[in-house]
């Protein structure tokens, strides 16, 4: 597998009046051709502004790029001027935004807005773009595209609007799709049309994608893999059966124990204390030490590394460290464990006989 | 005193009425819930769920039917007193924890605002000192009533709302949408308290949620929407076990859960309304398919329900 995208302990602050705001403190991944990439954390963990920060679309005067580097086909993002950026932007790499309702200009007609990075990027005459633009329409599932073309944002529905963001964003065959929560603004129904549109696109484009979200049951159906953040950091990343079923961060099993799951009755629902760290004055250790049960002496003192878990999983606590106590996760991680293979919990299904 | 604190009896909510431009966001909808109970209700937006919540508190005035409270018709022409009374008895709290708190007033006004409404408190102390309590009861402290609402986290300002309901003592509270506009860990904070609330003090709830699984999780019954009409009704556990509309079946399944293994397999139904094939003289109504388990469906359906029914 190639990697399409690295990302290389990029931090980030915005200078604000409050002071320096430290939004992206050391984040690492990469991305792979033709995988989706979810990446989950609650608002403020730094998930936007990692995905912006690849678009360049912070403003520049308030945001500053401290450190790392953000490797596109070899090429590092942070360094390259404004000019050069504006020929990869929504060529190479497109997003969908989150509010199908703001990300559209109103005084446009739909066929115009997806025209326009066709014109912009791709030596095409109005009439062949416009013929692409119909295409990408009933890609889409647009119906009577030729007549639809004409019309402006408000005469859509709120699923409709999103298919024409992502026909935008699909536009130019980009090779990374960021998608930061296109379906949080969707019903459940419209959602899980949206999600198997884009699951379709990527098999018939290859296209690597982004996959903002802090819904976990989103990412648990479009993920190949899932990186948690936290307080600015990758707090655990790993495939999407690893993070699901042995997750080792105790953060990611605060989130999975919050959900509610559809079978387990009556029981108090596990909510993780307190609010996310103030990024002004970010801890000194373990963002997530505070709000966390088995937060230990070490936690408060020293940021944790990256502990190998396996070759694709790795997880930032000193729980993992030889010396660190071994602790009992929540008993509804431990029912997750169970059905892992490797996982300390793992129980063998002997079929029938539970 | 009956068991039904509210009874909704055949209540229609038209806009625009007898225009061409006529919205039948509520469409004879008829259901009840019982003193101390959980009613959620769900459907897509724009199926009518909020306007039947607004409706219920008499946000908008109903085109025709009733809703009962205690026995008494909430859209009745009444008098100063027995109005005042029965806005102090049902509270609302609103989906949007940005929009719904006044930016220019302190926290202490805005949670006092019915109190002062209602002359619950008498002089300053009294009512500081309620505000407190009712800070500390839904998990804030002193010191924030003093701050303006651009001070608080989405979580906190959802506590606000909540303080600012509870304030008056109220039966009956209508969340609408309470949680959707906040972040998953701080949701689970947020439904964990109004439960508490829930048993504390005895309230009834009705909660509008777009959010299946929080609504099973929080709910005894749930009434479940489209378009306008109710479409089936039965209790929480029944109703995810075995849905039975074609609509509640479609919603069910479109529902992802954090459970990869699963995900791969989900098979999502469509729901076309034009499937139900119903004839021009069948008449489609409300029936009682199993025990408390009422679905809108044709006499045939129903034949069909029972059969299948296990």
């Amino acid at each position: 597998m190639t990697n399409i995208l690295e990302v290389k302990d990029l931090e980030l602050s915005f200078h604000t009046f409050a002071g320096e705001v430290k939004a992206i403190r050391g984040v690492n991944f990469d991305l792979q051709k033709g995988e989706t990439l979810a990446i989950v954390g609650e608002s403020g963990s730094g998930k936007s502004v990692t995905t912006k920060s690849i678009m360049r679309l912070l403003p520049e005067s308030s945001a500053e790029y401290k450190n790392g580097e953000i490797l596109f086909e070899g090429r590092d993002l942070t360094k390259i001027s404004e000019k050069d950026m504006q020929k990869i932007r929504g060529k190479d790499i497109s997003m969908i935004f989150q509010d199908p309702m703001t990300s559209l200009n109103p005084t446009m007609t739909i066929g115009r807005q997806i025209m326009e990075p066709i014109l912009k990027h791709q030596k095409l005459n109005k009439s062949a773009a416009r013929k692409k633009t119909i295409e990408l329409l009933n890609l889409v599932g647009i119906p009577n595209a030729e007549n639809r073309y004409k019309m402006y944002p408000h005469q859509f529905s709120g699923g409709q609007r999103q298919r024409i963001v992502i026909a935008i964003a699909l536009a130019c065959n980009p090779k990374v799709l960021i998608a930061d929560e296109p379906t949080t603004a969707l019903d459940v129904t419209i959602q899980a049309q949206i999600l198997e549109l884009m699951k379709d696109i990527q098999k018939k484009t290859d296209t690597s994608i982004i996959f903002i979200t802090h819904d976990l049951g989103v990412v648990a159906n479009v993920a190949d893999r899932v990186a948690v953040m936290y307080g600015g950091r990758i707090v655990e990343i790993g495939t999407v059966d690893e993070i699901f079923y042995n997750p080792q961060h105790p953060y990611t099993w605060g989130l999975l124990s919050s959900m509610p799951s559809m079978d387990l009755e009556d029981q108090k629902l596990y909510a993780i204390p307190g609010t996310p760290p103030d990024l002004l004055n970010p801890p000194k250790g373990d963002a997530f030490a505070l709000r966390s049960e088995y937060a230990m002496k070490i936690d408060m003192e020293r940021q944790p590394p990256f502990f190998k878990v396996s070759d694709t999983h790795y997880a930032a606590t000193w729980l993992l460290h030889s010396q660190a106590p071994q602790v009992e996760p929540p008993a509804l991680i431990i029912e997750r464990m169970k059905t892992f293979k490797g996982s300390r919990y793992y129980v063998e299904q002997t079929g029938g006989t539970v | 005193m009956s068991d039904n604190l509210i009874e909704v009896r055949n209540l229609k909510q038209y806009f625009n009425a007898g225009k061409s431009t006529e919205v039948r966001a509520i469409d004879d909808i008829s259901f009840t819930i019982k003193r101390g109970e959980t009613f959620g209700l769900v459907g897509e937006s724009g199926c009518g769920k909020s306007t039947t919540g607004r409706t219920m508190i008499r946000l908008y005035d109903a085109t025709a039917g009733q809703v009962l409270y205690n026995g008494v018709d909430v859209h009745a022409p009444k008098t100063k007193k027995e109005n005042h009374e029965l806005n102090r008895k049902m509270q609302m709290i609103f989906q949007d924890p940005y929009a719904s708190l006044n930016p220019r007033m302190k926290v202490l006004d805005i949670i006092a605002e019915g109190l002062d409404i209602h002359g619950l408190v008498k002089g300053k102390t009294d009512r500081k000192q309620r505000v407190i309590d009712l800070l500390e009861i839904v998990g804030l402290n002193r010191e924030h009533a003093e701050r303006y609402p651009h001070e608080f986290s989405g979580g906190q300002r959802q506590r606000i709302g909540i303080a600012r309901a509870l304030a008056v003592e109220p039966e009956f509270i209508i969340a609408d949408e309470p949680i959707s506009a906040l972040d998953v860990s701080i949701q689970a904070q947020v439904v964990n308290l109004l439960k508490e609330l829930q048993e504390e003090k005895g309230l009834t709830y009705l909660f509008i949620a777009h959010d299946l699984s929080m609504v099973k999780y929080i709910s005894d019954r749930i009434g479940v929407m489209y378009f306008g009409k109710l479409v089936e009704v039965a209790p929480a556990d029944e109703l995810y076990r075995n849905p039975m509309h074609a609509y509640t079946k479609s919603l069910l399944s479109a529902i992802p859960l954090p459970d990869p293994i699963y995900e791969r397999s989900r098979v999502r139904h469509p729901y076309n309304p034009k499937d139900h094939k119903y004839g021009p003289d069948e008449k489609v109504e409300f029936r009682e398919v199993a025990p408390e388990h009422f679905v809108l469906c044709s006499e045939k359906e129903l034949a069909e329900m029972q059969a299948t029914y296990v």
